[in-house]
């Protein structure tokens, strides 16, 4: 059956790639830093569930260790010139974007047509594996289309990633350390107080809660995907679901866009506020969370309508 | 209360700026500690949700596409179709983008745009020129910080319409985790609301924005005749 493994599979397959493609980047004084962080990821996508639980935390260490002592640089394999890439532009006009589209397209029709072949496909994760076969069609095409050699796409993808960098594992580390908080009980501390703030017996109060909670957790904590699993298990299923029977559903979804409403408001989120302003060379380094600030408020008034409105349909 | 302090340590690591996953494994540790765990449970337990949370960073799989799709002039193209938005004003102009970046992110295209994708070489000194043709202060930080934030809202209110976006596969997990198993589809659904909300939203303040630099403008001609 076509699940979670395969996904994984190819995973693996691509972070070994990346880590191969780093290690043999001679250019790179730091090749031997982003050789070891992509070549843990590709032991955690193939190897993680033999790993055993404390085998995992090790290899978590060993990420923690690169990204830390700051033993990851830029790759220096040589890609097309900006003039280059102009003339390809021309050239290609906007069948360029067509490739690109595979991916979102064959993601949806997996998602909607792969339930209905059990017998093949694993139905819990159609999305992520029309996902990848979405990717696979993509690089077909791109070969098919562009005729690179055959490592080409692949060192392209090596140039991306070592620029998003070690901040590729920030979200599953910031979804792990959800998992500690909870283990740990932060939810149900910080629900507690949440709950002693919600008004008895007011709906509204709930929902107000648990939609500012999660835009303030999500300031002190500079990304939303730590806040949610703390603010979901503190009041998002234990009031709203719980008590109020809201659908879980919506409750998560637009609880999400709560914290992101609060990840524009914050220097915590340093990628996304501070750094923009750095770019443009701006005076004041917080010129952008203030331009942000009289959207991300009226728009967390609009989620905090939202959830009151339609959760408890 | 005390595991609280995981929290501190967030806050404190990001005023010392050291490297964030340093201070993550960190907050987990002190988190873990104050709840009376010994250190290798909360190694095991971090260990156990790492590996179990490895479906946020399968996204990376669409690098080589994209990476070799700009090798081909992919952004290039996207700045033509951006420029293709020739507003006379910065509202308008900062209107079009806004609907740019959330149709795009929407289709999971997150990366085609950004601060330095197209925010830095297009879409600030765009409005930055436009802005002074209707009067506006050309040192002023206020039009290129209007430009990084409409980048943002468009993105952030744009990509949770996609299906195989991290938060969209984080509150999965989450939901999996209560028992609860969802299609990222139905998450994605629940997004367009929202994002309606902000493109109403931050529309209006943009469409408002031309209202007022053409007050400002009127007002200096008044005082210097």
């Amino acid at each position: 059956m076509i699940g979670l493994n395969f996904v994984y599979a190819v995973g693996g397959a691509a972070f070994l790639a990346f880590a191969l493609l780093s290690a043999s980047d001679r250019g790179n004084p730091k090749r031997w830093g982003n050789a070891a962080f992509y070549g843990l990821l590709a032991t955690s996508f193939w190897a993680g569930d033999l790993l055993g639980d404390i085998g995992n935390g090790v290899l978590v260490l060993g990420l923690v260790a690169v990204a830390g002592f700051k033993l990851m640089g830029r790759g220096t394999r040589a890609t097309t010139t900006d003039t280059e890439r102009e003339a390809e532009a021309k050239a290609r006009g906007n069948r360029v974007f067509l490739p690109a589209l595979i991916i979102p397209v064959v993601a949806l029709v997996g998602t909607l047509a792969f339930k209905y072949i059990p017998a093949v496909f694993d139905s819990k994760q159609v999305t992520l594996v029309g996902l990848t076969l979405g990717v696979l069609l993509a690089l077909a095409a791109c070969y098919a289309w562009f005729r690179p050699r055959p490592l080409t796409p692949l060192a392209e993808g090596v140039r991306l990633m070592d620029s998003v960098g070690w901040a590729a594992v920030l979200p599953q580390m910031l979804a792990s350390l959800g998992a500690v908080f909870a283990l740990a009980g932060v939810g149900e501390v910080v629900g507690g107080i949440a709950q002693g703030i919600i008004p008895d017996g007011s709906r509204l109060g709930a929902v107000a809660v648990y939609a500012l909670g999660m835009a303030g957790f999500t300031m002190v904590m500079g990304n939303a995907f730590a806040a949610f699993p703390v603010m979901f298990a503190g009041v998002g299923m234990p009031v709203l679901v719980g008590i109020w029977s809201g659908d879980p559903i919506k409750v998560a979804a637009i609880g999400m866009l709560a914290g992101f409403c609060g990840t524009l408001m914050t220097p915590m989120a340093a990628n996304f506020n501070l750094v923009p302003a750095a770019l443009l060379e701006l005076k004041d380094q917080n010129a952008v969370i203030k331009a942000q600030i009289p959207t991300a408020v009226p728009l967390l008034l609009a989620n905090i309508a939202l959830l009151y409105l339609v959760s408890f349909l | 209360m005390w595991v609280l302090l995981g929290i501190a340590v967030i806050v404190a690591g990001f005023a010392l700026r050291l490297n964030t996953l340093l201070v993550v494994a960190l907050s987990a540790l002190v988190t873990g500690l104050a709840a009376g765990l010994n250190p290798v449970d909360v190694l095991a337990a971090f260990g156990k949700a790492f590996n179990d949370a490895r479906y946020v960073s399968v996204v990376y799989l669409v690098l080589p596409v994209i990476g070799i799709l700009e090798r081909h002039g992919l952004q290039q193209r996207a700045r033509t179709a951006v420029s293709a938005l020739k507003g006379a004003t910065v509202g308008r102009l900062l209107i079009g983008y806004l609907l740019f970046r959330q149709a795009t992110a929407a289709l999971g295209l997150t990366s085609i745009a950004g601060p330095a994708q197209t925010v830095r070489p297009l879409v600030a000194p765009m409005a930055q020129a436009a802005a002074e043709r209707q009067g506006a202060d050309p040192d002023s930080d206020r039009v290129p910080a209007l430009a990084a934030a409409t980048d943002n809202i468009g993105l952030f209110f744009g990509e949770d319409i996609f299906i195989a976006i991290g938060s969209i596969l984080l509150m999965k997990g989450v939901l999996e985790g209560f028992g609860i198993e969802v299609e990222p589809l139905h998450l994605a659904i629940w997004a367009i609301p929202t994002a309606i909300c902000a493109t109403l939203i931050h529309g209006s303040r943009l469409w408002r924005f031309d209202r007022k630099l053409k007050r400002e403008s009127a007002a200096a001609t008044e005082v210097q005749p």
